[in-house]
């Protein structure tokens, strides 16, 4: 770090922080033996499942992994589309969140 | 009565595990129990020498597995302790020469004749890595604060409960609270956060360890060494003591100093 940064008030990541944030990604790919590309595939697998039976938003589904403590969670984020006019009926709007864990 | 196994291993090798058994053993016996350390790194062995019993070894763990000698032929005796015996790894196999049932049998037989049986883990997660686990009613696994050997005991946590032996404790090794405080390396509660296990206790950076392993006398039979006291507390917590987890104080800064010159 230069005088200059110093003096600008500009201040480098300290490393342990870096060497952190690495470690938590690197865990989280490691604890499930899954690969990004993997997770891509599944993804547009239950795409075409989910679609059998309701109408989704392919573009708005997001499949993720959550940790807390060491359970791995697998989180499925799916925009269902044409429900919220069915249920404003009965005056609850839920059309996003259909959410689910798998 | 009927010994406690504890596994010590890591997955990465180099972060401490013999140089911990040495001084768990040693600080366990320092305590009145009746201690064994078993080197279960067949072909790399090193207990003996950290311990400084290299010179007495006639029979090794695979002789008394094959039956070239009985059980109590092979245990070695550190004259300086009561109650520490080391039953040394065989230098001339490979760790295909035992397996995990084999290992079972072997501290099932010790097991009567001791408070706590250790075995020092080779590194890895492969053959030697499971006849280390296999006899363990615990597991403790050290770690240091760097990324590789984090990412490791990772790996090891999840085998750990994989096998059914968990939950495992943790040992931070070789922690340098300077570099801590100034943000140059990961600090307890990082590794705490990242692992997420019980932890056992933290080992500072000494270079005690360094002069009391050239000695074969390990650090924890030191009064006065830093390395020292945190293995014998290790060694109290294992015995049930509720030993509270100190933070580690770095050296004195200059504030520090020249407080102290101005108070006298």
């Amino acid at each position: 770090m230069g005088f200059l940064d110093q003096l600008l008030g500009r201040r480098q990541q300290k490393s342990s922080d870096i060497a952190k944030e690495r470690l938590q990604l690197v865990l989280v790919h490691d604890r499930i033996n899954i690969s990004p590309g993997t997770l891509d595939k599944m993804k547009d697998e239950l795409i075409t499942v989910i679609s059998r039976y309701v109408e989704i938003d392919a573009n708005g589904v997001e499949v993720t992994f959550t940790q807390s403590r060491r359970e791995s969670r697998l989180v499925a984020d799916i925009p269902v589309v044409g429900l919220a006019r069915r249920t404003s009926v009965r005056g609850t709007a839920a059309s996003r969140g259909a959410g689910g864990d798998a | 009565m009927s010994a406690t196994v504890i596994t010590i291993t890591s997955g990465k090798g180099g972060v401490g595990k013999t140089t911990a058994t040495a001084n768990l053993g040693v600080a366990l016996a320092m305590l009145s129990q009746r201690v064994v350390a078993i080197d279960a790194d067949i072909g790399l062995r090193n207990l003996d020498v950290v311990l400084g019993l290299e010179n007495r070894i006639v029979y090794d763990l695979v002789d008394a597995i094959e039956g070239h000698c009985r059980l109590r032929q092979a245990l070695i005796r550190d004259k300086r302790l009561s109650e520490l015996y080391l039953l040394p790894a065989a230098q001339t196999r490979d760790k295909n020469a035992v397996s995990p049932e084999q290992m079972i049998e072997l501290c099932d037989q010790l097991r009567p004749d001791f408070d706590f049986i250790l075995i020092d883990s080779p590194a890895g997660i492969e053959q030697g890595y499971r006849n280390a686990v296999a006899p363990a009613d615990k597991v403790i696994i050290i770690t240091t604060p760097e990324v590789s050997a984090v990412r490791d005991a990772d790996r090891i946590v999840g085998l750990v409960e994989a096998d059914e032996k968990g939950p495992a404790s943790l040992v931070i090794n070789r922690l340098n609270p300077d570099m801590v405080r100034r943000g140059q390396m990961l600090s307890t509660e990082d590794v705490v956060e990242l692992l997420a296990i019980d932890l056992l206790g933290i080992v500072p950076e000494d270079k005690e360890i360094i002069i009391s392993t050239n000695r074969g006398m390990p650090v924890a039979m030191d009064g006065k060494a830093a390395s020292g006291q945190a293995f014998r507390n290790i060694a109290g917590r294992l015995m049930g003591q509720n030993i509270p987890l100190t933070p580690l104080k770095g050296s004195p800064g200059v504030l520090d100093r020249l407080s102290r010159f101005i108070r006298g």
